[in-house]
């Protein structure tokens, strides 16, 4: 019944996200939290980039990093993002089944990259790359970490609101959330861009 | 008429209070505001350049403020609506455009000194090269080209520019000789070596202080700079190089070699350098940078320092006869329990170390 | 379902308040907060000068003074200034604007009761006996795991985390609401200096604290976990903290300072009886003056050793800042200039605020001067610098703010004769106070010295500081009074007790009710209030009946810049809306928990 009453009279409208005032406000504080997040993610960078060479004793990032295992990741995360974008398309189009299956992929390809991120970052502490070993250790593991705990939260988050679609359906209330996380889902796929170009690629450049 | 005498009365005790301010500059040997050698001037001329082109500005400001308020007041029962100005463009263009002359007036001074002031002179024959190390609470500096390394009381040539390299053992200190020139920092880690230069045209002790928060300490962290003639200077290196006798007493110079060079060094017994280096510590002008030796002869001061230098300078690394250390990487360095006849020894010993240059 | 009733429980007393979303009461808990914590920064101020009044004092010894000046500038800042600063954005900005409440309310509670449990937890380390002692600034490596041990700066960095993440909150919530939430009509151009200036803040807030989270967190990892960032052994860069402190600190400072040029704004305008003078070239100064915020931060690092072509960029970026304060000063005095001055209270702090904060403005353009920045730097000088600004400038306004919109607050006014006392002993302390410290700086005693050698002249001019505080304290001591004394007066207070009142909140009553606006205004100018009554004035003078409700502004044919608000459909006045009521009811315990309580069934209206 509930379910019901925030669909207008049974009629979403076609962007249900932007319908009520609440919607709206809660589209844009979560571009301008972004906008905080960015900033939190520069600042992680440039301690990244300030500390990247004080490798010490411990391993280089070029003697570290195995870029066909970190590239799949990158893929994978795109392929992800392509994948919310498809399910914010069949939430524009009022397809909740469709909307859900695209959620779901997007949350298994989020699964599978941070499967791969902790089996690399196991790999690392097994070759003597910890967060202690050095300042470059813990620049690294600092950042991408940040990134990967976003990713979880990601995650955790849609997998949170696929639930609570299932409770209470595709509302005025329930669409601005599948909104949000998906401009937060590609906003971590951005960072990740960012991550790859500037931790892993340019650490084989050196 | 009455009315403004009044308030001129009012603000006689205010001007004659800021004449006192300004004529008390204070010390010679410790004021930024009698500067004593040519850096610390061009640092002085652009605080007098900027101070009067911000009085001005205050002057102006004050002065609109004060007609404004006086003639603008509401009187009582008057319930007149004053016109509603929106703004008015000349106005705001003349208070954007004339700051930004001052400024210009201001900017470019600033732009040359800070250019002439971090002027290199590693390289240059001429220059004494001195490297400062702040530690948590001293001073100790190293003259590469001479071989020599003291604590506490930096002696230079007048006359000559002095090239320091400042770094830091511990935390963060900043080096600081207020009459001869402003401070820098010296920082701890690869690459943040700093460079700074001073000159000393007149002979005299002046005083130096750490000027970033280092601890408990960081108050009485200071230092005497003393600036000699160059045929004297030349005498003060030789007599640091001449070799050193230990304490004729065995016992006091069993102690003195077990208690006190574990850390410290004297002459070419350089056993330690962990702490400030004893050569010449009898011919300085305090023990330990605040207890001054004309106040009290040296012998007694080295005596509180060694007794109680955990109360002196609390936080110090140095353990005291009865105290251990509590802080820093030094924390838990057991107290150095010296007997008295030992304290007496080493006190009276230390005294004797004196330099003639 | 027919009846909509929305059945949450609604709580009285205590409960409600722990429990309230309404901005007005998180307005007021803010206060109480931040008000609660300025006593204790006051009070660690007062001790840090009963230290200082004579050389080789030993009342607190060298310890306690550490750990007195880090809490001291870290309560006052984070804990005191800027959450009285959110009680007056709480408190006015949704009036303001002609909102019924903020973007997120929630959110709104969330914010204030994470600062405050960082607060709480910052101020614990008294009682736990590790107490930060490396400064407020916190700089490596005295407060790395190295040199500063015991857990003082771990209290420090978790506090401040906390603390920080619910100022966040705070800022993107008032962002969203200043952009999303303005009456009909009110278009940016039209809106209040003092939004202006919360709106920018904001922005500033959200752009400036994930800096010093990160800061923070990079420090807590060192600390606990044994990473390096800054541990200068292994490969870690302390000046890598000055300049993550300093990118957060510098907007930091202007965060704290842009309110209290809205409050000015406010209180000289309403007390001259004269609009704003300039306000496009104030809104323009203000968005400039947050803008190169961002670009200034090493001018608090020219001794750190950049090198000339950082000092020099950074000196010249920094005396950029004066042009657009100064633009400011200007359209204050004109604002002033042909108006009708009344001295009350407020207007005497807001007035009081020109002269010292111009003080405090060439001091810094001063300082901006990196090769006399060099003598300055970490002395007295600084000393006196920033607490020109920060007390003669932030604290000043947020005292002329709360004089200003007590009445708006709590319906009570604040006793006049005991405000201006507060004014004069206030004033007077602190020009005492730190006046003096410019010279003590420049004849040559650094900043955060626990005690003094004799005979190096410091030691008058540190009793006459001494003094000074004292005098301050007694000033806060009779504000404290001021408030027990208001809060025992009964008398109910005017909607507009001033009689001048220009903005919005002005024309509802006071305290205003839950929903503030029984309908929301229309706005056709800047001004809004001011110019309504000054058009019912000219038809009841020219012998026409003034409108019955006293809350709904009436169209005039005649009011400036007509043509541009005919955009909201809604014809006169728009329809009070069924959800923002429900909404200024919903409670904590409801988002928090739920599954107790009905949901909302209402239809949400576009």
């Amino acid at each position: 019944m509930s379910a019901h009453d925030h669909q207008l009279d049974g009629h979403l409208p076609h962007e249900p996200e932007k319908a009520t005032l609440e919607g709206r406000n809660k589209i844009l504080g979560f571009w301008l939290f972004l906008g905080a997040e960015t900033v939190l993610f520069g600042t992680l960078f440039a301690a990244f980039i300030a500390l990247r060479h004080q490798t010490l004793d411990g391993p280089t990032p070029d003697h570290l990093f195995e870029l066909p295992m970190v590239f799949a990741a990158t893929m994978i995360l795109l392929v992800s993002s392509l994948a919310s974008v498809f399910a914010v398309q069949a939430l524009h189009q009022h397809k909740v089944k469709q909307m859900i299956v695209w959620l779901i992929i997007t949350i298994l390809l989020g699964l599978s990259f941070l499967g791969l991120e902790i089996y690399e970052f196991n790999t690392y502490v097994s070759e003597g790359h910890k967060l202690t070993t050095s300042a470059f250790s813990s620049s690294f593991y600092t950042l991408v970490g940040f990134h990967g705990a976003h990713v979880a939260f990601g995650v955790l988050w849609i997998g949170l609101l696929i639930a609570q679609i299932f409770k209470k359906g595709l509302t005025v209330v329930t669409a601005p959330k599948i909104y949000v996380s998906a401009i937060y889902w590609h906003f971590i796929d951005v960072v990740w861009v960012f991550i790859f170009t500037v931790v892993y690629l340019m650490g084989k450049v050196g | 008429m009455m009315n403004r005498w009044r308030v001129l009365k009012r603000l006689l005790p205010l001007m004659a209070g800021m004449a006192l301010l300004l004529s008390a500059c204070g010390r010679d040997d410790l004021s930024t505001l009698s500067p004593q050698g040519p850096v610390a001037q061009k640092q002085f001329d652009l605080m007098t350049l900027s101070i009067s082109i911000m009085a001005l500005v205050v002057v102006v400001v004050f002065a609109i403020c004060i007609y404004v308020l006086i003639r603008f007041r509401r009187r009582k029962g008057d319930n007149t609506i004053p016109k509603q100005v929106e703004g008015n463009h000349t106005l705001e263009i003349i208070w954007t455009v004339v700051p930004i002359i001052l400024l210009l007036i201001l900017g470019v001074p600033t732009i040359n000194t800070v250019f002439g002031l971090s002027k290199d002179y590693s390289k240059d024959p001429e220059a004494v090269q001195v490297t400062v190390t702040s530690h948590q609470y001293w001073w100790e500096f190293e003259y590469p080209e001479y071989g020599i390394k003291t604590a506490q009381e930096l002696i230079v040539p007048t006359g000559r520019k002095i090239q320091f390299k400042l770094a830091s053992g511990d935390v963060t200190h900043a080096f600081w000789i207020p009459s001869i020139g402003g401070k820098i920092d010296t920082n701890a880690g690869l690459g943040t070596t700093n460079k700074l230069y001073l000159e000393f045209p007149n002979e005299g002790v002046f005083r130096g202080k750490c000027a970033e928060l280092c601890g408990p300490s960081h108050a009485l962290m200071d230092f005497k700079a003393k600036a000699v003639n160059q045929a004297s200077f030349d005498r003060w290196v030789a007599a640091m190089k001449a070799p050193v006798a230990m304490p004729a007493d065995e016992k006091v110079k069993a102690a003195f070699e077990s208690k006190c060079l574990t850390c410290h060094a004297i002459g070419e017994t350089n056993a330690g350098s962990a702490a400030p280096n004893l050569t010449g510590v009898g011919s300085r002008l305090t023990v330990g940078g605040i207890l001054y030796n004309d106040e009290k002869s040296v012998e007694e001061n080295l005596k509180d320092w060694i007794s109680h230098a955990q109360t002196i300078k609390p936080g110090n690394q140095m353990p005291d006869v009865s105290t251990n250390v509590k802080y820093g990487p030094g924390k838990g360095t057991t107290a150095t329990g010296l007997t008295e006849e030992e304290l007496d020894g080493i006190a009276k010993y230390l005294a004797g170390q004196k330099l003639e240059y | 379902m027919a009846a909509h009733a929305h059945t949450v429980k609604r709580y009285r007393g205590l409960m409600d308040w722990l429990t309230t979303v309404d901005h007005k009461k998180i307005g007021i808990l803010y206060l109480i907060a931040g008000g609660l914590f300025f006593l204790v920064g006051g009070l660690e101020a007062i001790l840090i000068r009963i230290q200082l009044i004579k050389p080789m004092n030993n009342f607190v010894g060298a310890d306690t003074f550490n750990q007195l000046i880090t809490m001291h500038g870290t309560t006052m800042i984070f804990l005191a200034a800027m959450p009285m600063l959110f009680a007056l954005m709480n408190a006015v900005i949704p009036l303001q604007i002609g909102a019924r409440d903020v973007a997120f309310p929630f959110l709104n509670s969330l914010g204030f009761w994470t600062f405050f449990a960082g607060g709480v937890l910052l101020n614990i380390s008294w009682f736990a006996g590790d107490i930060p002692d490396a400064g407020w600034t916190s700089y490596v490596p005295l407060a790395g795991p190295t040199y500063g041990g015991g857990h003082g700066v771990d209290y420090y960095l978790m506090g401040l985390q906390i603390a920080g993440i619910g100022t966040l909150i705070g800022g993107i919530n008032f962002m969203a609401t200043i952009i999303n939430m303005r009456a009909p009509g009110m278009s940016f151009m039209r809106m209040p200096m003092f939004t202006w200036t919360i709106f920018i803040t904001s922005a500033l807030i959200v752009f400036a604290f994930p800096v010093l989270t990160v800061g923070l967190v990079a420090l807590t990892f060192d600390r606990l976990f044994q990473a390096n960032f800054f541990e200068t052994g292994n490969g870690g860069n302390a000046v890598l903290w000055e300049h993550i402190f300093w990118v957060f600190g510098h907007p930091e400072v202007y965060i704290l300072i842009l309110p209290a040029f809205g409050v000015i704004s406010e209180v000289i305008s309403t007390f001259s009886r004269k609009r704003l003078f300039g306000y496009s070239s104030m809104v323009f100064a203000t968005v400039l003056i947050a803008f190169l915020g961002f670009m200034v931060w090493a001018h608090h690092m020219f001794t750190t050793g950049l090198g000339p072509v950082a000092n020099g960029l950074f000196s010249i970026a920094t005396m950029l800042i004066a042009v657009p304060t100064g633009v400011k000063i200007f359209n204050w005095l004109f604002t002033l200039w042909g108006g009708s001055i009344s001295f009350t209270s407020a207007s005497l702090f807001a007035i009081g605020f020109i002269p010292t904060f111009v003080m405090g403005g060439v001091t810094g353009v001063m300082l901006a001067v990196a090769p006399a920045d060099f003598q300055y730097h970490d002395t007295y000088f600084v000393v006196a610098h920033f607490h020109y600004v920060i007390v003669g400038g932030l604290i000043f306004g947020i005292f002329s703010g709360l004089h200003y919109w007590w009445p708006k607050m709590f319906g009570r006014m604040l006793n006049e004769k005991l405000g201006k006392a507060t004014f004069w002993t206030f004033f007077i302390g602190f020009h005492l106070t730190f006046f003096i410290q410019h010279f003590l700086g420049l004849i040559g005693m650094p900043r955060r010295v626990w005690t003094y050698l004799p005979g190096q002249g410091f030691d008058t001019m540190n009793a006459v500081s001494t003094v000074g505080a004292f005098l301050m304290g007694i000033g806060t001591i009779i504000f404290v009074v001021n408030v027990i004394v208001s809060a025992a007066n009964k008398k109910p207070v005017a909607d507009d007790p001033w009689e001048d009142g220009r903005s919005l909140e002005w024309s509802i009553p006071s305290p205003p009710p839950e929903y503030n606006f029984k309908q929301l205004p229309l706005v056709r100018s800047y001004d809004a209030w001011w110019n309504e009554k000054q058009k019912r004035q000219r038809r009841n003078a020219a012998g026409r009946a003034g409108r019955t409700d006293p809350y709904a502004f009436a169209i005039d044919p005649s009011a400036r810049h007509e043509h541009r608000i005919v955009r909201s459909g809604a014809g006169l006045h728009v329809r009070p809306s069924g959800r923002c009521h429900r909404r200024a009811r919903r409670h904590l315990w409801q988002h928090v928990l739920p599954l107790r309580v009905r949901r909302s069934r209402l239809p949400h209206r576009a």
